[in-house]
Order: C-alpha cells, then structure tokens, then sequence
C-alpha cells in the first residue's frame, strides 16, 4: 500500500474531531469542565475589575468599563473569523461540520457585537460627552452587527439547509471585508477612539495593572463563547436529526394513510 | 478598588447591561437545547429513530 493510500484510509486528528458523531462524543464530556473553568476565570476577572485595579489618570474610575467592552469588540471579530473559516470549510472542503458551526456562531457574534456597541456608548458619554458618534471604528461595527442580522435572516429564509450554507458562506466571505475596515479604521480616519493600545509593533501601551484585569475577562469572555458555540452546534446537530425523524415519521404516516 | 464618583453610573448601566446580555445569552441556548432534546424524545417515544441509533440509545445535548 502506497503512503497516498495510508494518509486516505486515515483521517488527521482534526478531520477525526470534527467528524459530526465524534463531535457528539467528545464535546458531551467537554462541556461541564468547560463551564466550571469559565465562572472560574469570569470570578477572578471581575474581582481583578472591580478590586485589583487603579482608576485610569485620565479615564477616572470609568476605564473599568474598558473590562467588558474590549473582550465583547474582540469577540465581534474573532466569532466572525471563525464564520470566515467555516465558510471556507463549506465551500472548499465541504465539510460536514462546517456549516453547523457557522449558523451556530452567528446568534452568538451578534449578541457579542451588540453588547460591544452597548457598553462603548455607556463608556463613550462620560469620556467624550457623548453616547454615539457617526466615526469610522463606531459604524463599521454598527455594519458588522447588521452584516451578522443579515446572516441570521438568510439562514432563516431557506428550507434547504445544504443551499442556505453555501450562499450564507459567500455572504459571510464578502462580509469579511468589514472586519479589516474595523481595524485601521483609526488609522485611516479622525475618530474619537484612540489607535491600536494592546497589540502594537511595540508592545502594549497599557501599564500592566490595566491589562491583567483585561486579559483576564477576554480569557473569560471567549471560553463562553468556546462553550456556547460547542452547545449551539451539538443543538444544530440534533435539530437536524429531529428534522429528518420528524419528516420519516411524516412519510410513514403517508404511507399507512394511502395503505 | 473602586472609588465614589458621579460616574459610577455608566459603569453600574454598563455592567447590567452585559450581565443582561451574557445571561439571556446562555439562557436562549439552554433553552434551544432543551426544546431540541424534548422534540427528539417525543419523536423516539412515538418509535420513529434514525436507522444507526441503537434501539435503546438517546442522544441529549
């Protein structure tokens, strides 16, 4: 047997994991430890927030917000990354799984989007006096929030599953093009938002009694997402099980009706 | 720790609103896993099961 026939007969590790019923094998387990290491590191991030940390110089006690409101604007983008990569799943790889994760993941993104948009307003008004401002990082986050609406609205629009995740998958590659426009967006444009403070060339500019809070509730804040996606995609799994029971079970009854 | 100050309220506003958002959050996919499984035990109560399924198995999320 030649080394091409080996490497077919056995699938990598990855493809072994994603494979829909191990999936439902390994993720069943993973969900309690999961859930417990969050409220963990969610207990320490809060007290670090509200009893570890020093007021900002400037800021005042407000930049505690700053706690909350990076970890859901950088969930907003990484939760679309993973829908970018699972849309290349769907339409390079086809793989079986990469559908699911992306309609899982979207719901999850949207509500990460709208909580960021939500907190910088309440962090925006006692900074800059004011809740919302028509800048480039504000509204490409305001379009990233309706690209995600948008998804989950075309999703909901098809009967058929397999037809929605390929045009949902190139809706979601064009829609990436937002992303990008959020990051240089303060580069590129005058806006009320300072540049880029934690991943810099030099390193991050924030003093490290600010970034051990942070870093903490951003660890905290993407295993519940790690969690949620995991319960959302074993939900889609068995939602299509029970689709495809509930339509066997329609057709038995056709069948003893015409009989 | 955190101090007194007047603007103490867009923090409190801020903090509920997230604590809102997260909790409804995991609620909502509770909730759907719930309404999934309950949908399937209905469904293998009525005898109808996917053809690989043992005959006593049940999956659950």
């Amino acid at each position: 047997m030649t080394d091409t026939a080996t490497q077919l007969k056995k699938p990598n590790w990855f493809s072994r994991l994603a494979h829909p019923g191990a999936f439902m094998s390994w993720s069943r387990p993973a969900l309690w430890p999961l859930g417990l290491v969050t409220s963990v590191v969610f207990a320490i991030g809060l007290w670090f927030a509200f009893f570890n940390s020093p007021a900002d110089y400037q800021m005042g006690e407000t930049v505690r917000i700053m706690y909350i409101h990076v970890p859901n604007a950088w969930l907003s983008q990484f939760v679309y990354g993973i829908m970018v990569v699972a849309s290349l799943g769907t339409l390079v790889w086809r793989h079986p799984l990469a559908d699911v994760a992306a309609k899982s993941a979207a719901p999850l993104g949207a509500t990460f989007t709208a909580m960021a948009l939500f907190s910088g307003a309440l962090w925006g008004r006692p900074t800059w006096g004011t809740f919302w401002e028509w800048d480039g990082r504000m509204t490409s986050t305001l379009i990233l929030l309706f690209i995600y609406l948008g998804i989950i609205a075309l999703w909901r629009a098809f009967d058929d599953q397999l037809r929605a995740a390929r045009i949902v998958a190139v809706v979601t590659l064009v829609g990436a093009l937002d992303i990008p426009v959020i990051k240089f967006s303060v580069d590129w444009w005058n806006t009320l938002h300072q540049p880029a403070s934690i991943i810099t060339p030099t390193g991050p500019k924030m003093p490290p009694s600010l970034l051990t809070p942070l870093f903490t509730m951003m660890i905290a804040f993407t295993l519940l997402f790690v969690l949620l996606h995991l319960v959302s995609m074993r939900t889609e799994i068995l939602g299509r099980r029970a689709e495809t029971l509930g339509r066997q079970a329609a057709a038995k009854l056709a069948t003893v009706g015409a009989a | 720790m955190i101090t007194g100050s007047a603007e103490n309220i867009f923090i409190v506003w801020a903090y509920a609103g997230i604590g809102i958002g997260t909790f409804g959050l995991i609620g909502w996919v509770w909730l759907s896993a719930r309404r999934v499984n309950a949908r399937l035990k209905t469904l293998e109560a009525q005898g109808i099961r996917r053809r690989s399924a043992a005959p006593a198995s049940g999956p659950s999320a």
